[in-house]
């Protein structure tokens, strides 16, 4: 039995540090700004954060697999703009909404098979996937351009009350943890998600194994593709606007957010639960300093800095004792 | 029990890597309910073989028929759906994931797209049972050992039931004689059961113990297939080499030549040599013109000694002389400067670098010498590339070769040159001849033999008791990281292994 303790600790281990480190953090706010205790202001981190968290589930599939998606704030970016345009050009938004979930899976799509087949580093391959997507945004329009249409903002400003509770939350924010649904479904009780990890581990015994490794990367790079237009089209509405600036750095935020969550840049070890907390923590440090009102907003960047680190010396630690054990 | 009719058929396969013909016409064919042992030595194009076999590798030439069909084996995917299965050398599997997993991914079981958990853990259960082993299959992989990993790999490629062949390549390299056993029971199950099984092995007591047909390859180009029965074992190993095995006693003979040489001067001298914790004041003394053998088993010390000797370690206790003169500064580059050399254990990890060519892999060692900033010219380089090259008979196209494209003999031959390059008066070897071939084996030997007669003092490090007897002068036996005894060269091999083992 304690064996099996023993197993458990080092396999979850990074995934309840994580855990632990979002409630401490946000009791400590609650303690240091007694209004934090407002059950709204637990519900606002998913309405602020819904987007960190739509792009951050995408990039842990790509993690996963040992891959990098640098693209996924410009494809934010440039699913606000083209939506905005094409909107004020009196398109439906029932029409605008689902071609921008397609732009962004063929975008992913694209950057997936240029890696794959073309053999070109993640990194890169996704660098000029998020040069070309802030390009296209500012071709489509230099300044920021207002959103009028009547359904968005209906989406934008019609408040769903939470049972029991006295808060609410927007439709856009339950995009977030619906995909995170589909995700932890994808990630634990499909096949496409055990091959996401296998190939992880090691791509050639992936391989060798006979699973689908091509059609794996590809979808993944689509999936987080997808995730990013999501993200766009939740943050054109809480907006109500579109822009190429909007989302700048996102990447990173969202990076920073899943190896936070206990995933391994190695590729092969996460959850996409932990990446969710990774984005609470980052979002309670957000608000924590919202409520001070008085500190520079970048003292978020680098309280997240700090903790990634941390984050990045504990997982090692738990890696060395486990190849000891 | 092995009918005549062929399930598969490979004819005129031919395969070229840039600079290399790996494969060269060659002809293989597999009976239903047989097993074909599969022989040659390294870089004879086993693997290749099977790569092409598996759809790793696309043949440039050549036919494959299943069952009578043509077939052309896209991708190793694409080889399982057409039921030939493989279990590799390395265990081909992914660690992070369960064991279940790892059995029947790419086959599992799901109910309306939803994995069943519990459905693939009973099926991975059985599957391991079959082999006899029982297992928590829901712990990671890498939670168990090699033995047990390779066990999975196996009922992994058994689990598919429509499976018709089955390649085990090099599959008892990391099993003990238990786990082996148990291997061939299940091998000889799955014959009878009608399944063609490819075995590929260096163990020639596995071979005759278990394959009907032999095929030998050797150096791409197919030699023949001959009944297991009617083939002598000295016969095979003359196959697989291309010659007799003259060659070998060669090695012993010119050994008894040098054996009065041998007792020149002391030129490398330890005195109570040691270091806490890693091994304990050892008396050694090297002399001019001679093979020292180290035997001892695995982590007996041979390889710490070969480390304080070379200055990888700085020792806490004892001296070290060379030519009378003691060595105050433990450092391998002090030790190059003063013409000791070490050619070190694992020549993937430590020794090749596969990126660069083999005139950059020989040069490395002497511009280390050099400082690196004393150049030499190209002319100087390819000079002393084509000198070793053609000394120690190393099988390349051009000396611009990248390393890594030669077979494991030549790699290891490319180390000794990188160090002679650097003209070392003290050459010490671990582990030179590991996991090459009978034929390689024998010239590097020589080789050993050879710079010994020429003035040159060795160490030679080797696992294998055999061939430490057949070169070394004396013999030095190491046991719990310390010095158990020393032998003159005429030893036989039951002393020492009683001494390896403690029981002298």
């Amino acid at each position: 039995m304690a064996e099996r303790t023993k197993f458990f600790l080092l396999r979850y281990g990074p995934l309840l540090t994580t855990m632990t480190v979002f409630v401490l953090a946000y009791l400590a706010g609650g303690w240091l700004y007694p209004a934090m205790k407002n059950p709204q202001v637990f519900f606002n981190l998913f309405i602020n954060g819904g987007y960190l968290l739509l792009v951050s589930i995408g990039m842990t599939f790509v993690i996963l697999t040992g891959g990098i998606d640098l693209s996924v704030g410009g494809v934010i970016a440039l699913t606000t703009a083209a939506s905005a345009a094409l909107l004020k050009a009196g398109v439906s938004p029932f029409v605008v909404m689902p071609l921008m979930v397609i732009l962004g899976i063929v975008f992913g799509l694209t950057q997936g098979c240029i890696v794959h087949f073309l053999k070109v580093q993640p990194f890169i391959a996704t660098l000029m996937g998020l040069y070309f997507a802030r390009g296209m945004a500012y071709i489509i329009s230099l300044e920021s351009v207002t959103i009028k249409d009547s359904f968005y903002k209906s989406l934008a400003l019609t408040p769903i009350p939470i049972p029991f509770l006295d808060a609410y939350v927007y439709i856009p924010t339950l995009v977030g943890p619906i995909m995170l649904i589909v995700a932890i479904y994808l990630t634990y009780f499909t096949r496409f998600g055990r091959t996401i990890y296998a190939i992880g581990n090691n791509e050639q015994s992936a391989l060798l194994m006979g699973l689908p490794v091509a059609r794996t990367k590809i979808l993944v790079y689509s999936f987080s593709g997808l995730c990013s237009a999501l993200a766009g089209i939740v943050f054109s509405i809480s907006l109500l606007a579109g822009y190429g600036q909007f989302a700048t750095g996102t990447e990173l935020d969202a990076i920073a957010s899943v190896v936070m969550g206990g995933t391994s840049l190695a590729g092969g070890v996460g959850t996409v639960i932990g990446t969710l907390f990774g984005v609470l923590i980052n979002q309670t440090i957000v608000s924590i300093l919202q409520f001070n009102g008085t500190l520079s907003s970048w003292w978020t960047r680098i309280g997240v800095g700090i903790l990634t680190l941390i984050f990045i010396g504990i997982q090692s630690l738990f890696y060395i004792r486990r190849k000891h054990s | 029990m092995a009918e005549n009719r062929n399930i598969l058929s490979m004819t005129g396969i031919t395969k070229t890597f840039p600079g290399v013909l790996a494969l060269d016409d060659v002809d293989f064919s597999l009976r239903k309910g047989e097993v074909h042992g599969l022989m040659g030595e390294n870089g004879a194009g086993k693997s290749t073989l099977i790569k092409v076999l598996t759809g790793v590798e696309q043949p440039d030439a050549g036919i494959i028929e299943l069952d009578g069909r043509s077939v052309h084996v896209r991708s190793p995917q694409h080889s399982q759906e057409l039921g030939i299965s493989t279990v590799y050398q390395e265990v081909n599997l992914c660690t992070n994931i369960s064991v279940a997993e790892n059995i029947v991914l790419g086959h599992e079981p799901h109910r309306f797209g939803v994995l069943a958990w519990k459905k693939m853990n009973a099926l991975a259960s059985q599957a391991l049972k079959r082999l006899e082993i029982d297992i928590d299959v829901a712990q990671p992989l890498g939670n168990y050992s090699l033995a047990i990993q390779q066990m999975v790999a196996i009922a992994r490629s058994l689990e598919f039931t429509s499976a018709k062949i089955l390649i085990l390549d090099e599959p008892t390299s990391s099993l003990d004689v238990n786990e082996t056993n148990l291997l061939f029971d299940v091998v000889r199950k799955l014959k009878s059961e009608g399944l063609g099984i490819i075995f590929i092995t260096h163990f020639l007591d596995q071979i005759y113990r278990i394959a009907d047909r032999i095929t030998v390859l050797r150096n791409g180009k197919l030699v023949d297939t001959y009944d297991t029965a009617s083939l002598p074992r000295v016969e095979l190993i003359a196959k697989m080499l291309g010659r007799s095995m003259t060659d070998l006693d060669a090695v012993s003979k010119s050994k008894v030549e040098h054996e009065q040489k041998a007792s020149g001067e002391c030129l490398l001298e330890a005195k109570g040599l040691g270091l806490k914790g890693s091994l304990e004041p050892v008396e050694l003394a090297l002399r001019v013109n001679e093979v020292l053998g180290l035997a001892g088993l695995l982590g007996s010390g041979r390889t710490e000694l070969a480390g304080l000797l070379f200055g990888v370690d700085t020792p806490d206790s004892g001296s070290l002389t060379l030519s009378g003169k003691t060595i105050q500064r433990f450092s391998p580059l002090e030790s190059l400067k003063n013409g000791i050399a070490l050619c070190p254990e694992d020549r993937k990890a430590e020794g090749i670098v596969g990126e660069l060519t083999i005139r950059e892999n020989i040069i490395l060692a002497l511009q280390a010498r050099y400082g690196w900033f004393k150049f030499l010219s190209a002319e100087k380089q390819n000079e002393i590339a084509q000198k070793y090259i053609q000394l120690l008979g190393i099988v390349t196209p051009s000396s611009e070769q990248l390393a890594k494209n030669l077979s494991g003999g030549n790699q290891q031959k490319l180390i000794l040159a990188r160090w002679l390059a650097t003209n070392p008066q003290v050459l010490i070897l671990d582990e030179p001849t590991r996991g090459i071939d009978v034929g390689a084996k024998a010239e590097i030997q020589k080789l050993v033999l050879d710079l010994a007669a020429q003035g040159k003092s060795c160490v030679f490090i080797s696992s294998e008791l055999e061939e430490v007897l057949r070169i070394s002068h004396r013999i030095v036996v190491m046991r719990d990281h310390k010095k158990a005894a020393e032998y003159s060269g005429d030893v036989n091999d039951q002393t020492i292994m009683q001494t390896m083992a403690g029981n002298l």
